[in-house]
């Protein structure tokens, strides 16, 4: 388990741009590289790791916003199902809000971002409230875990 | 050379259907980055080199292992908002990432009557009551007391990916040298 843990934790930014940068995580941790391969894949396949990847900051690949929808509860399901299959989409959650439904729309360009979201409130005929980011002030730094129980 | 998408990031075509490897996430195999090479038509030192470019110039803000919150037992997610007067706006942000409970920090536009909050913090917790207490910490100790807020819970999460290129509805892109 233990294993499990530090890979969540100790490895979400400075990944090693190695050749062989899971035989590096190996020796750090004092196992070896089939060892951290497993359990990553372990991790991969319960879902408690997306990816290992890259968090890219929102407008450096084309154009990205925060929209939101007020939807009425008997049409929510219907509607989110259908937002989140849109390619463009890439988070889509359920809020406790009169603005239920939150998505992060990411497009080209902005014509293009135009079309996305005309889209939708066509087919669905419903206002979309634009929230642009304006300014990020956080730096990612990765997400602490704590582990209940963790030795 | 004609301009490709996202200049100055993508100096090539092959930079493109990289990227896009990137967002599928490292292959679990002894050399990914060769494996991902070998995909895009890059040998591995070119990969390495690219990522490592990437990440100098910050298109690539963290790479590693991506967790899925709510798996972990992450489930009080909370979106809080504020309206905060402008010129109080960077001063205030300024506190509230000293909290380490406080995992993305935004400035956003007001939209009228619709919606008049325009900072916006993110907060993951294990519990409800755990991240309202965490809220009413922020507030006192970021002396917002007077400003109005409103805490937007997460109830469920149809979608969470990495963001990907898609391209607009008829765009032709350069294509990538075909790896042998």
């Amino acid at each position: 388990m233990a294993i499990h843990q530090q890979l969540l934790n100790e490895f979400q930014r400075d990944f090693p741009l190695s050749p062989s940068p899971y035989a590096d995580i190996a020796l750090q941790l004092g196992v070896t590289e089939d060892e951290v391969l497993i359990a990553l894949g372990k991790l991969v396949e319960n879902q408690s790791i997306s990816r290992i990847g890259a968090i890219v900051p929102p407008n450096s690949i084309g154009v990205s916003l925060l929209a939101a929808m007020a939807v009425p509860a008997e049409q929510l399901d219907e509607i989110a199902e259908w937002v989140s299959s849109l390619p463009e989409v890439n988070h889509n959650y359920e809020r406790e809000h009169r603005f239920n439904l939150w998505f992060v729309v990411n497009a080209s360009h902005d014509g293009h971002m135009e079309d996305v979201l005309g889209h939708i409130q066509q087919r669905t005929g419903l206002a979309i409230l634009r929230l642009p980011l304006l300014e990020e002030f956080h730096i990612d730094l990765g997400f602490p875990l704590e582990f209940i129980g963790a030795t | 050379m004609s301009a490709l998408p996202f200049d100055p990031w993508f100096t090539d075509p092959r930079d493109l259907a990289l990227f896009e490897a990137l967002q599928e996430g490292l292959p679990l195999v002894s050399r990914p980055y060769a494996a991902m090479g070998e995909r895009v038509g890059y040998t591995e030192a070119e990969v390495i080199g690219r990522l490592r470019e990437w990440r100098a110039s910050g298109l690539i803000k963290r790479l590693g292992v991506i967790v899925r919150h709510r798996r972990l037992g992450y489930r009080a997610n909370a979106m809080v908002v504020w309206d905060v007067p402008d010129a109080e706006v960077s001063r205030v942000a300024g506190r509230i990432c000293q909290y380490s409970f406080v995992t993305l920090c935004y400035r956003r536009p007001r939209r009228g009557s619709e919606w008049h909050y325009n900072l916006f913090c993110m907060i993951h917790g294990q519990d409800r009551e755990r991240v309202e207490s965490q809220v009413r910490q922020l507030i006192e100790g970021c002396e917002m007391t007077a400003w109005p807020t409103a805490t937007l819970f997460s109830t469920r999460c149809f979608k969470q990916r990495g963001a990907r290129y898609v391209p607009a509805p008829g765009t032709i892109l350069p294509k990538p040298i075909q790896a042998l």
